[in-house]
């Protein structure tokens, strides 16, 4: 039950111990096995009926005391049962609307009481109790259950240790019977999903195209209408958005049947439900579930529109003839491919074979009838099968073509080599060309239970029936490939060797072969190979395994299949060609976060660390040695790709690999150097690698390959300096080992835009040094600089704009900036949108801004109005960043009372805004505008004062006004004919003088 | 070896100062290990009376318990190797030399002697018939009854279509070495002949190393 319940039922939200089982026939089920299992518990168990629970079982009820009758004590409302234990409390209790009972008798007794009502209260029963089995028999036997022990004496043993109790005896049988039924429900919970058929995106997508083309105007169109929420389609066929494709869903759909209102559709990998209306934008809440799952679109429909049900049953014939007119469409259209444009016609009849393929399971799948009934072949023969399971079951024992399937098959289990593993999860079949039951473990469930490589077979065994069909179309490698997968399975290591041989002679780096090598079940033999004790034959399926990884497809599908397990396995092995390998697939394969993560949970960091010891001295090697580097080499090639992920950076780190990588560092090679520079830039992200990057000396060495002339090592050395150079020491060793000269030059290879962002940006932060700031004036960096202010992307603008702000510390930089044409570009980018751009410009802007003469241009450029805009961004960061320049316009634009007028203005409306009222204050923004009071036009008090009052309501603003003396020409304004002006004045007064008040009242009680 | 006479002794230093002039991979001191070794595998030879060198069966009996090897093919095929004045035994500087390569031998020795082991006539070809004398029975299984004798024959075709860089319908020793060169796996590809890292590391300890403690 412990299992069953946290793990197989469903419930509403998945985190909170409140949740509600759902109404699913699933719970259904469930409900009633327990139920049956509780009413029959006194009669078949007596005696352990009357064991008295840990716990209370509590629930709230809909039982009142006039349903108890005999047996019980009732007063009032309140209910006791005459059953007492050994301390005299009752063993039921039932006060309204709570329920209290402590033994099985007593729960059998008023699960007997409540006639119609008993599923519900056994749902309200399980959904108080989440774990009931903790309550009835204490937590250490609940883990127990849990911990799937079988073993009778260890519990007896548990049992007297822990407490001496004269009915040990009846606590270990009620342990057992309840572990029994666990499992009992697993197994009709197993059941009954082994028969739910999970869906994926291509089985989806025919099914909507199979129902589109069946919508219409006539009498018997089976729909109105069918749409997508969404035309966009990822790459994996799925088009729900990513966060929700993560609980399965695939996409959503908006469906008119003819006959009742719109229906909002969820379509998951679970199966097909309705949701709360999702449209174009769905609400989190849309998403929820308000219907059952049906395992497909057809038959959601079915029970949703009556008509829909009439007309499909009606159109059966038709649906299933549909693929095969398509069919002979497509082969012509195939053939006329093919004459014109012969140089393609492997890869155009690569898909179209996949696209048939998947026509054909439309066939199988979609095509109403045929998935639920047996077709009439089978009917002939008098097999009768429950509807949906038809499908699975008629291959099994009927024609003789399909026992030669299976014969094959098993002649291929025991194979010499073809250890199948149980756990693989794409289909691996010969012949089967998409594939259409991607199995992810249905809801969480401990899928081992059932076999799931039976219903593999039978999608095996299918296969030869539908082949024939099909053979024309596909390549000739396909056959090929076919033909070599079962010389491996049959041959012994020579042969082996000799057939992988040929393998690798096919160009693995193509789709076609890629695919073909999966689909005929190649990839469960390389893998396979792995775990062999031959040499050569690991080699040899390395070789191709590490080609092949080139597809994503096939890189998950490996890692699905527990292959990435044995490749880590092998990478400490005492062959040298084998440990290089294994760690070079490694890099290829690991480029997804599950790859990545299997990588560390098998040890596999450790292992790829320690490949990185190898000699010390990386000059002059001796062949022995150069294996050793070489193994290296592979070695951090594999760890570049893992260190992706943070908690792998802090594995690489554990495990010793930094001081290997310093080492690393020193070789000649650039093939060396880029993946050694490459994981150390990745892992720059983290404080304690750049740390460790400093003090280990490595920015000498980084500086040094700076200086090379590889693009892409120039690259990663720029960008590990840009990550570790924000800390000044850093920026100090990088000056030092002349490292800026080398940054600035960088710059001319402006058409690379991955290095010139990686460039800029660490001159960026090797600037907020000043003394490199002035090193870099020395080789004119400003002014390359400020022409990479326009026709950039983003990621190089961002860098550029905050070096030149940083830059524009230094007054002669300003001007400088000024006459290279800076200060338009700059303004510029204030519309941008990007807000770490945004950040830095406005950075840069307010900087320039402190010189009187780029003032002038900015607010002719109408800059200043750009600025105070930007206060309104919801960005936290551009917003200070724009208060803190506005404060130098503000600053600057002493004579122009106009400018004044509107920036006071500005001022004072962004006020209004979150926290910008503290951020003038911070940006020193009050001082100044005290100071335009001063001014003799009357519009700049009004929006002064405006400004003012509404800085006031900022306690720090009105001591600094106060300390500015701002009272004065306040109480002057309030003597103003405009009323506008009298009331912020007095407002700003009156904030500033509560704020006394209250100070004083501090002092005076305090 | 104690009771090794001074006469012995020296015997042997100049057996090792005169192979030494022919064997590249092992180091004087190793010579007369190896010396040393051969004399003994020669005495426990079932009938060492007149044998000038050890005899194929002691040979094969070597190559099954030393380095692993156990088809009976290619271990003739090693034998025929090693000896190459073809007097059907191996002396002792057939021995070392043999070791040289068979141990410690560079990609290009190798390829060498495993062309040699894989032309069984001697022509300096491998011919499809000798690939498929090889090869016979290393296909064990077919699905649905299939021939495997075919799968081998398929095979040979294959290979030799990959290996005959000079179409003549036959594999050199140049058409090997480009072929191996290409596509290491392949030094081997019609049988083990060359031992593994493992028995190479336990035959070089037990004779350098227990022969030094002596």
């Amino acid at each position: 039950m412990g299992i069953t319940l946290s793990r197989a039922a469903q419930w509403t939200t998945a985190s909170s111990n409140i949740g509600k089982l759902e109404f699913t026939p699933m719970n259904e089920l469930l409900l009633k096995e327990i139920l049956s299992f509780v009413e029959e518990f006194s009669s078949q168990h007596p005696q352990q009926a009357e064991h008295v629970f840990k716990e209370p079982l509590q629930w709230t009820t809909t039982l009142v005391a006039s349903d108890f009758k005999t047996d019980y004590d009732i007063s009032d409302s309140v209910v006791q049962s005459q059953e007492k234990d050994s301390e005299g409390h009752p063993l039921l209790l039932l006060s309204p609307p709570n329920v209290y009972v402590r033994s099985f008798s007593q729960l059998c007794k008023l699960v007997h009481l409540t006639n119609d009502k008993k599923l519900e209260e056994v749902r309200a029963c399980l959904e108080d109790n989440r774990n009931p089995v903790v309550k009835v028999l204490g937590p250490s036997f609940a883990a127990e259950l849990e911990g799937d022990n079988q073993d009778e004496t260890r519990l007896f043993a548990k049992v007297k240790e822990e407490e001496e109790h004269k009915d040990t005896d009846d606590k270990v049988k009620l342990f057992l019977l309840l572990q029994n039924l666990d499992k009992q429900l697993l197994i009709k919970l197993l059941h009954e999903i082994s028969q739910q058929v999970e869906l994926n995106p291509a089985a989806v997508k025919n099914e909507v195209e199979m129902l589109k083309r069946s919508c219409g105007n006539g009498e018997s169109r089976l729909l109105k209408s069918i749409q997508y929420t969404s035309d966009y389609e990822f790459s994996n066929g799925c088009r729900a958005p990513p966060w929700r494709q993560v609980h399965g869903e695939i996409c959503y759909l908006v469906i008119e049947p003819c006959d009742s209102e719109t229906l909002y559709i969820t379509c998951s990998t679970a199966g097909v439900f309705l949701n709360r209306g999702i449209k174009q934008k769905g609400e989190e809440n849309d998403y929820e579930r308000t219907s059952d799952t049906y395992e497909d679109l057809v038959s959601l429909l079915k029970s949703k529109s009556p008509q829909f049900a009439k007309n499909i049953n009606k159109q059966d014939c038709a649906v299933q003839e549909l693929p095969s007119t398509q069919k002979i469409q497509h082969v012509e259209s195939v053939d006329a491919e093919e004459q014109g444009q012969p140089q393609r016609s492997y890869e155009q009849q690569e898909k179209n074979v996949h696209e048939k393929a998947r026509q054909q399971h439309t066939a199988n799948k979609a095509g109403g009838k045929m998935k639920y009934e047996p077709c009439p072949r089978w009917k002939d023969l008098g097999l009768k099968c429950p509807p949906g399971r038809a499908e699975e079951k008629k291959p099994n024992k009927s024609s003789g073509e399909e026992k030669s399937g299976e014969m094959y098959k098993k002649k291929m289990a025991t194979g010499a080599k073809s250890k199948m593993k149980a756990d693989f999860s794409v289909s691996s079949l010969p012949g089967h060309l998409s594939p259409l039951k991607i199995k992810t473990s249905a809801g969480a469930l401990p899928v081992e239970v059932f076999s799931e490589s039976s219903t593999e077979s039978e999608e095996e065994e299918e296969q030869p029936e539908r082949r024939p069909e099909s053979n024309t179309d596909l390549p000739s490698e396909y056959w090929h490939i076919q033909k070599l997968v079962k010389y491996i399975k049959g041959g012994d290591q020579r042969f082996t060797v000799l057939t992988l041989c040929t393998l690798m002679d096919f160009n693995l780096m193509q789709e076609t072969c890629q695919l073909a090598i999966r689909d005929v079940g190649g990839l469960e033999v390389l893998i396979n190979l792995l775990d062999t004790n031959e040499v050569k034959c690991k080699i040899g399926s390395l070789k191709i395994l590490r080609k092949i990884s080139s597809s994503v497809q096939i890189r998950r599908a490996i890692v699905e299949m527990g292959g990435l397990q044995s490749i880590v396995k092998i990478v400490d092995s005492e062959e040298e060609e084998l440990m290089a390998l294994a760690a070079e697939t490694i890099a290829i394969v690991a480029r997804f976060p599950k790859a990545r993560r299997t990588v560390r949970q098998y040890g596999g960091i450790k292992k790829l660390v320690k490949l990185l010891d190898c000699v010390s001295n990386l000059a002059n090697l001796s062949v022995r040695q150069e294996k050793d580097v070489e193994i290296a080499r592979c070695g951090t090639l594999a760890l570049w790709s893992c260190s992706k992920s943070t908690r792998n950076k802090d594995a690489i780190r554990k495990a010793g690999g930094i001081p290997l990588l310093g080492r690393l560092l020193k070789s000649p090679h650039e093939s060396m150097l880029i993946p050694v520079v490459g994981t150390l830039q990745e892992c720059a992200s983290e404080e304690s690698y750049r740390i460790a990057i400093q003090t280990e000396g490595m920015i000498k060495d980084l500086v040094k390959i700076l200086g090379s002339d590889n693009d892409e090592l120039q690259m990663h050395c720029a960008s590990a300096i840009f990550k570790c150079a924000e800390d000044k020491q850093t920026r100090d060793l990088v000056r030092e080992y002349k490292g800026l000269q080398l940054l600035v030059s960088l710059l001319s290879k402006a058409d690379n835009k991955h290095l010139l962002a990686a460039a800029t940006g660490a001159i960026w932060k090797c600037s907020i040094s000043m003394e490199n700031v002035a090193k870099f004036g020395e080789y004119n960096a400003l002014e390359v600089l400020v022409n990479l202010l326009t026709d950039q992307p983003e990621e190089v603008l961002v860098n550029v704009v905050g070096a030149v702000g940083e830059f524009a510390q230094i007054p002669e930089n300003k001007a400088t900036i000024r006459r290279c044409g800076g200060i338009k570009p700059l303004v510029n980018l204030l519309t941008g949108t990007n807000q770490a751009l945004l950040v830095n410009v406005t950075k840069a802007v307010g900087a320039c801004a402190t010189d009187m003469d780029n003032m002038v241009i900015i607010d002719q450029l109408d800059g200043v109005r750009l600025v105070w805009s930007l206060l309104k961004n919801p960005s936290a960061d551009v917003q200070s960043s724009a208060a803190w320049a506005l404060c130098p316009c503000i600053n600057n634009a002493k004579t122009d009372d106009r400018l004044r007028r509107h920036l006071a203005e500005a001022i004072g409306h962004c006020c209004m805004w979150g926290s910008n009222k503290a951020l003038f204050g911070e940006a020193g923004a009050v001082a100044p505008l005290v100071c335009y009071l001063k001014s003799k036009d009357s519009s700049v008090h009004q929006s002064t004062a405006m400004a003012l009052y509404q800085l006031s309501k900022d306690p720090n603003n009105c001591i600094t006004m106060h300390e500015k003396g701002v009272v004065k020409p306040l109480i002057h304004i309030m003597g103003s004919d405009e009323e506008m002006l009298q009331e912020a004045a007095a407002g700003c007064v009156r904030n500033i003088r509560l704020l006394a008040l209250a100070n004083r009242k501090v002092q005076l009680f305090y | 070896m104690s009771e090794l006479s001074a006469m012995n002794r020296k015997k042997i230093q100049s057996l090792a100062d005169k192979l030494s002039k022919h064997v590249n991979h092992f180091s004087k001191t190793e010579i007369e290990c190896l010396i040393c070794d051969f004399n003994v595998l020669l005495r426990e030879q079932i009938n060492p009376g007149k044998a000038n060198g050890l005899d194929r069966q002691n040979f094969r009996s070597i190559l099954y318990n030393k380095f692993g090897m156990s088809d009976a093919i290619i271990m003739d095929a090693v034998f025929r190797t090693f000896d190459t004045d073809v007097d059907s035994f191996i002396s002792v500087k057939e021995w070392i030399e043999g070791l040289s390569v068979f141990l410690r031998g560079t990609l290009d020795e190798k390829i060498k002697f495993c062309f040699q082991v894989y032309d069984s006539n001697g022509d300096n070809y491998i011919t499809k018939e000798e690939m498929f004398h090889m090869l016979r029975n290393s296909l064990i299984q077919l699905p649905n009854d299939e021939d495997p004798e075919e799968g081998v024959k398929d095979m040979v075709e294959i290979t030799l279509k990959r290996m005959d860089y000079d179409h003549d319908g036959k594999v050199s020793l140049a058409d090997f070495d480009k072929a191996v060169r290409e596509e290491n796996l392949l030094l081997e590809a019609f049988g083990t002949c060359l031992p593994d890292r493992k028995s190479i590391r336990g035959f070089e300890q037990q004779v350098f190393q227990h022969q030094l403690e002596k």
